[in-house]
């Protein structure tokens, strides 16, 4: 199959959301001061700074081995929830992805979903909570639906659907972390890991096809 | 921000060369991983006794560490849960072949961290981990849309008597059982003059104009019930004590430990004069105040403001309490130590 990713372009895909994340730190930090503790583009950023530094001294030979030092390398430098969440993403994403021959719309749209039901598992949160779930829910299904399109398609319409479920996050009454003590108060912010999570399938699209 | 600070980003670090240097007698620190250990641990066939949070709540949790308490403490960065591989290490580093019980206070990045480090440890090397989660905050009313309630001070009172039954060699399974039915049996809700600074940031955490106050504030100087004018120390003592014995409920002929704990930047004085209110609404309700513990001892940085809590014992629970300890926070019944 043409378009089949590879390792090296799973490792273009996570540069580009490192770098991503890192020019755009203070606007992520700046949305979690308004319902959260303005640590979250501080915690990416040198999250993913150290999952680079591990790309540039590292090769692998498959993607479940990239994406379990991605994952444990987060899990071990993001801290609050962001890094058990980021971290469980991709440690389930590459398992979903051990032994698969050649990785197409089919086979990514698979690994998604198994690194979101273990972002579920982990935070427990459910839709219009008011976190990353909200972008992650509509990008997963929009990407079912164009699958059969090519990976090309499936990837932007996740990227889209991402997008908006991110903006749909500002009208929501957080009712998971930090920002849910803030009750009513936190209507009228937008969410900082569906942000962040929007950033990350957009890079998917930008360097995965 | 006027802060006794190097640079912000080293603060933590820093910190941890201190208390190392200061209470040699007591713990060693692993500065790679930012844990505080018993200077003994490990100890054969004790259960080990786990804690770890943010940094910024001293002498919570690293100066709990020590004869008739916690094994270790991991140091998160300010106000961030420490990572999965601090707990790990700790739990291996801590067990005596019985097991290691985690404590680990509600919020969101806490419970998820200890949860990986659990599951990593239990697959890992096979030791016995039991958690017990503390959210002791009746500030937190409307807990099933929220993240819950927040643990709070329960947690240093049952670090010190779980600590005690640990050491008195009591099985896994018994003193996760204990550490439970304390966080169940205990309340808390606490109240800011200020807000907190975090150093890295550099600027307070929210605004609170000189003649209010912030009612069931978090530790975090997340938000409370309410904002109210500043008010007298005998209206404030019920403010907080009020909605804690309503909500278990205490009752008459209940006996309690009283803790009423500084968030920092309220003097000791302060602190003795909400105390002396406290314990006035609890003599006119009925509630027998066993014992009590007046200080700092689970802090908010800089923030002035204090927070009351009320756990309901028995007479084994205050034989555990009086146990000796000896960590550089809580030290009595110990003359032994030099």
């Amino acid at each position: 199959m043409a378009e089949a990713v590879t390792v090296d372009a799973f490792v273009r895909w996570l540069k580009h959301f490192a770098e991503t994340v890192h020019d755009s730190a203070g606007h992520l930090t700046q949305l979690d001061s308004a319902i959260g503790d303005a640590d979250h583009g501080t915690n990416m950023d040198r999250g993913l700074k150290a999952v680079v530094g591990v790309l540039d001294t590292n090769g692998f030979d498959s993607p479940d081995a990239l994406f379990k030092k991605v994952g444990m390398t987060l899990v071990s430098t993001v801290g609050g929830a962001s890094g058990p969440l980021y971290g469980t993403f991709f440690l389930r994403f590459g398992s979903a992805l051990q032994g698969v021959e050649s990785i197409g719309s089919k086979e990514l749209g698979k690994a998604f979903r198994a690194g979101v039901d273990g972002i579920v598992a982990r935070g427990k949160a459910e839709l219009e909570d008011k976190t990353m779930y909200d972008a992650w829910a509509p990008a997963l299904e929009a990407f079912d639906q164009a699958a059969a399109d090519g990976l090309a398609a499936a990837l932007s319409a996740a990227a889209s659907a991402a997008a908006e479920g991110r903006d749909a996050t500002t009208d929501l009454l957080a009712r998971k972390g930090r920002a849910s003590y803030l009750g009513e108060r936190s209507v009228g912010h937008q969410d900082p890991g569906a942000t962040s999570t929007t950033m990350l399938l957009e890079s998917a699209a930008a360097t995965l096809v | 921000m006027k802060k006794l600070i190097n640079d912000p980003a080293d603060v933590v670090k820093e910190a941890l060369r201190g208390m190392e240097a200061a209470h040699r007698d007591h713990v060693r620190v692993d500065h790679d991983h930012a844990i505080i250990y018993r200077l003994d641990a490990p100890r054969q066939g004790k259960v080990g006794l786990i804690s770890g949070g943010g940094s910024g709540h001293e002498p919570m949790h690293g100066g709990f560490v020590g004869t008739g308490m916690l094994d270790a403490a991991c140091a998160g960065e300010m106000f961030t849960s420490p990572v999965p591989d601090q707990m790990m290490e700790a739990t291996k580093q801590v067990d005596g072949g019985a097991g290691v019980l985690h404590i680990v206070k509600n919020y969101t990045g806490d419970v998820m961290n200890f949860e990986m480090a659990a599951e990593m440890a239990a697959a890992d090397s096979g030791i016995e981990v039991q958690s017990v989660v503390t959210d002791d905050d009746v500030a937190v009313q409307d807990s099933l849309y929220t993240a819950g309630r927040r643990g709070v001070g329960v947690t240093v009172l049952l670090e010190k008597i779980v600590g005690a039954a640990a050491e008195e060699g009591r099985p896994l399974q018994d003193v996760a059982d204990l550490a439970r039915s304390i966080n169940d049996q205990g309340r808390s809700m606490g109240m800011a003059l200020t807000s907190c600074t975090v150093p890295s940031a550099g600027k307070a955490t929210f605004d609170l104009a000189d003649d209010e106050m912030e009612v069931g504030i978090g530790i975090h100087g997340e938000p409370g019930r309410k904002r109210l004018p500043l008010a007298p120390a005998k209206d404030v003592a019920a403010m907080l004590v009020d909605p804690i014995v309503g909500d278990l409920p205490y009752q008459q002929g209940d006996s309690v430990i009283a803790f009423v704990n500084g968030m920092g930047g309220t003097p000791l004085i302060e602190l003795y004069v909400m105390y002396n209110e406290v314990a006035q609404i609890l003599d006119k309700a009925g509630i027998t105040v066993a014992r009590s513990l007046v200080g700092n001892y689970m802090t908010s940085l800089d923030m002035a403001g204090c927070s009351v809590t009320l756990l309901k014992v028995d007479d084994e629970l205050v034989g555990l309490w009086d146990a000796p300890v000896d960590t550089p926070g809580l030290r009595w019944g110990c003359s032994d130590h030099g």
